[in-house]
């Protein structure tokens, strides 16, 4: 048995037949080919598989994808303006060393974008809080912390429009 | 005693190539941010089919029976594959320290008649998906007969304890002494004597990514690709070639983008062997992803060791012996590594001191558990928490200040090379250089130790105890013997770096450009480096044991040198112009000083009849001593046995940065999975071998919360006079005496001695307990 599914990914519209069963985030990787979404526990402990829904970051290996019918998903393939640019929290990721094996990065990418939308000038316990359900196994996180307030930083000084550039 | 060569200069400085010593950005982020990356869980093949693993819920038991037939039946289902499909002889063997009668304890790919340890393959499942596989794995009826379980070493090591493994003397899989000097003369002469046993638990590398392979027959050719590969495609690529009885050309293995390694991942595990071997019986492509249940109970395990230790001080705290009774629970069976991790521990158990009298000996014992490997630092993290602390006990027992006893046993500056009185793996362990005591006393300053231990004597109110806790230590670095590489330039002046090292995310790409960078003169930028195809890179060696940026830098380092002086002798004769008056650039080599003055890359391309292609082997027998000191500062709430880790600080002397802000990064990476391993992580069993931590809601790494800011001293006064580069390799440092430095905190702040990790809120209530 499967379900008719429509939503929006990335800005686009998507249409889908799915079993009931079928994971979210499954879905997002292989009927789509959107790989950036990670799966690191199918628990919704480690936070790799985190995506927008609705602007709010949740775990896609914790919903399935007939629950996405109808809503606006984000993934970190949508995130930069174009392929050929980053987003700033990208730039700052790289610039901070903010990654190693970058597998958990795409999760906690989403996750980063969402806090800095409705707390454009984060503590750094804010970001910590936030961070705090991503695991990270690489970087012991501080670079992580540091390319998130400098992001911040930035976008305050340069007005660069985080919203824009994440929800086309 | 060891060969020691020269340091070879740059030839460009490093700021104008981003080359050795520069804070290069990593050339491998880009994709990584961009959700691009190629894991193998992103990687398909036309007409790919999935695996799923029945695996064994018992830690003990006999196979009785295996019915099929219903999951057979289920639509999507195209094979299920038991043990006795199998050839029967297949074991996977020992690639390290391989000792006699070891090779009884190997493991088959999959049970055949005995499981022995709840998460060992039993059945395969191959289907249309994953969400089938699952399903018919459900359908699969197998009939256990339970078999008494042993999941205590110690217990194991009894006459009558039952025994894991038919036709063998004992559980015992591993037995050897190690030491050097008169020990019984050194405790018969001591002022004191302490004797402690000391205990590290299970403990495991658990990258973020899961394991993975993507295995493809190709039946007309007769040939085998394997997608996935990790740390070691070479090596493995000959062990499935040995396995398989093939010719290891017919096999090639490609390494993807790999989501973390720490030692564990990218060994010949059983899966390494079932999906190529499934994928030839099905002839089609098959997928096998490792799920989080799996991996916890299936990748290798770690760090399990009990020490019976005693120490011979003199009242003035010279060190006169040491004896160590090391058991180490090896799991169910002997894996890749053979005796890497306890041989580890016992050859590294001395540290930085002089030691008149050592002795050691090593048991690898098999329980009814996961089967154990390497973890970040093996052998290390272990005997530096069992030496560390035993020291601080010993300045506590003589009223000596724990920093005040190092000092005066620290090994002096002028014994380099030092021979340790240990060997591992048929090599003497001879420390390579070192400033033990300057880096010490730079630390203290750096971080400011003096203040700690004020903050520690403030009067505190509540329930909350200070504490500070230090530990130095040796690591060891450029495992391996040698190395491969490649550097070839082409017609447009792209540079291409094949290198035999491989990628576990921890950035050998930028680190290996910026060698090439340094010694052919050109942008790291402008220079990409391959690796981990076993079809594109005739030989290598991986990239483990912090080798990667010491053996696989030196190849690069002579192979960038060739090919320099190739395009140099060339340029020079087209341009009319001496070889130190050139200079390598985006376009061509120009003329120092009137750039204008230029031949293109693709004439002198022409004129060396084709592609610039250089290749550079380098081979060292002998492992480099990188060494460091760790500082904490913690605060334990004795209500709650919570520890809030307030400060924590590393000192690492590398002998020489390549690229200061990813050593940088692998320390603080590092001590973060040493703060785990100290107080979180612990894989726990029931009395049935039943693991209680096979979820992240129970195996608890830590978060950022966890995780405070880590102070970083990162010096080059000893360089390794082992490579032209100085450099000793850096992954490892973090993470080596995070358990000592946290236990010797938490242990001055309750005022008990703490004699086991990790340091959990139960722990800390038993301390307390017995102190009342």
């Amino acid at each position: 048995m499967t379900v008719d599914i429509s939503l929006e990914v990335n800005g686009s519209r998507v249409q889908g037949s799915v079993e009931p069963r079928l994971l979210l985030a499954d879905f997002l990787r292989d009927e789509l080919g959107l790989t950036g979404t990670h799966v690191g526990c199918e628990h919704g402990v480690c936070g790799a598989c985190t995506i927008q829904l609705d602007g709010e970051p949740v775990r896609s290996c914790l919903m399935f994808a007939v629950q996405a019918r109808g809503h606006r998903v984000e993934t970190v393939e949508g995130l930069a303006p174009s392929p050929e640019e980053l987003h700033p929290l990208q730039q700052a990721f790289h610039e901070h060393h903010a990654l190693q094996c970058g597998f958990c990065t795409p999760g906690i990418l989403m996750t980063m974008e969402a806090l800095l939308r409705v707390t454009p000038a984060p503590t750094p316990e804010q970001v910590r809080t936030a961070l705090s359900g991503n695991l990270c196994r690489c970087t012991g996180y501080q670079n992580i912390v540091t390319a998130v307030l400098e992001t911040a930083r930035r976008l305050e000084r340069d007005g660069s429009p985080v919203e824009q550039a994440s929800a086309p | 005693m060891i060969p020691l060569v020269e340091l070879v200069p740059d030839v460009e400085p490093p700021t104008e190539v981003m080359g050795i010593g520069t804070s290069a950005p990593r050339l491998e982020d880009r994709p990584l941010v961009q959700g691009r990356g190629c894991f193998v869980g992103d990687f398909k093949r036309p007409g790919m089919l999935h695996a799923a693993i029945i695996r064994s819920p018992y830690a003990h038991a006999r196979i009785t029976g295996i019915e099929v037939s219903a999951a057979m039946a289920l639509e999507g289902v195209h094979d299920v594959v038991v043990g006795a499909d199998l050839p029967s002889d297949t074991l996977i063997p020992m690639r390290q320290f391989r000792v006699p009668g070891a090779e009884l304890f190997l493991q088959s790919p999959m049970a055949r008649d005995v499981v022995r340890y709840s998460g060992e393959p039993v059945a395969v499942v191959i289907a249309d998906s994953r969400y089938i596989a699952e399903d018919a794995a459900e359908l699969v009826e197998i009939d256990f007969e339970e078999l008494p379980v042993v999941l205590d070493a110690e217990v194991a090591l009894a006459a009558d304890a039952p025994r894991l493994h038919q036709g063998t003397p004992s559980n015992v899989a591993g037995d050897m002494v190690i030491g050097h000097g008169d020990v019984d003369q050194a405790f018969a002469s001591a002022d004191l004597v302490l004797e402690e046993v000391l205990r590290i638990q299970r403990h495991a590398a658990v990258p973020l990514e899961t394991r993975g392979l993507v295995a493809e027959f190709d039946e007309a050719e007769g040939s085998l690709t394997v997608w996935g590969a990790a740390k070691i495609p070479h090596v493995n690529k000959g062990i499935l070639a040995r396995l398989l009885g093939w010719e290891e050309r017919r096999i090639r293995l490609v390494e993807l983008h790999v989501g973390g390694g720490f030692g564990a991942r990218g060994e010949f595990y059983p899966e390494d062997y079932l999906i190529p071997f499934c994928a030839m019986r099905c002839k089609r492509p098959i997928a096998w992803i490792e799920d989080r249940d799996e991996n916890l109970r299936a990748m290798n395990h770690s760090r399990e060791q009990i020490h019976h230790v005693s120490v011979a001080v003199r009242a003035d705290g010279k060190f006169l012996g040491l004896k160590d009774e090391l058991i180490c629970d090896t799991g169910g069976y002997i894996r890749t590594h053979g005796m890497t991790v306890p041989a580890m521990a016992a050859a590294m158990m001395p540290g930085p001191y002089e030691w008149p009298a050592y002795h050691c000996h090593v048991q690898s014992v098999v329980t009814n558990k996961t089967p154990a490997g390497t973890y970040r630092s093996p052998g290390r993290y272990e005997a530096n928490f069992v030496r560390e602390r035993l020291l601080d006990m010993v300045a506590h027992r003589l009223g000596i200040d724990p920093v005040e006893l190092r000092r005066r046993n620290l090994l002096a500056e002028d014994v380099f090379p030092y021979d340790a009185g240990t060997t591992y793996d048929g090599h003497d362990v001879i420390f390579d250089s070192g400033k033990y005591e300057l880096l010490l006393d730079k630390s203290i300053e750096c971080f400011d130790v003096d203040a700690m231990r004020r903050w520690r004597d403030e009067p505190v109110q509540g329930p909350l105890r200070r504490g500070v806790g230090m530990a130095f230590f040796v690591e060891k670095a450029g495992p391996a013997v040698k190395e491969y590489a490649r550097v070839e330039v082409g017609a447009t002046g792209e540079v291409v770096v094949f290198s035999g090292t491989a990628s576990v995310g921890q950035g050998v790409e930028t680190v290996l450009a910026q060698v090439c960078a340094s010694h052919l003169g050109i942008p790291y930028e402008r220079i990409s480096v391959k690796h981990g195809d076993t079809a594109v890179i005739p030989e290598g060696m991986g990239a483990f044991g912090s080798r990667a940026a010491m053996l696989g830098g030196a190849a690069v380092m002579l192979a960038a040198r060739d090919v320099r002086e190739h395009v140099l002798k060339l340029a020079s004769d087209e341009l009319e112009a001496a070889p130190e008056d050139l200079k390598l650039a985006a376009g061509g080599v120009v003329v120092r000083g009137s750039e204008s003055k230029r031949v293109a890359w693709s004439r002198l391309v022409e004129l060396n009849g084709g592609t610039f292609k250089e290749e550079g082997r380098y081979s060292c027998e002998f492992l480099g001593y990188p060494y460091g000191v760790h500082f904490a500062a913690v605060e334990v709430d004795t209500e709650t046995g919570g520890i809030e880790i307030k400060k924590y600080a590393v000192g690492y002397d590398v002998g020489r940065c390549i690229n200061p802000m990813l050593i940088r990064g692998q320390i603080t990476g590092g001590a973060a999975q040493g703060i785990g391993g100290a107080l979180y992580e612990e894989f726990a069993f029931d009395p049935n071998g039943q693991p209680l931590a096979a979820s992240f809601m129970d195996y608890l790494l830590p978060t950022v919360q966890e995780v405070p800011k880590i102070d970083i001293l990162v010096t080059e006064d000893a360089p390794c006079p082992l490579n032209p580069l100085g450099v000793k390799g850096a992954g490892e440092g973090g993470t080596a005496a995070v358990g000592a430095a946290l236990a010797n905190a938490v242990s001055d702040a309750l005022g008990v001695e703490v004699t086991a990790l990790p340091l959990s809120p139960e722990r800390i209530a038993q301390l307390i307990g017995g102190n009342q």
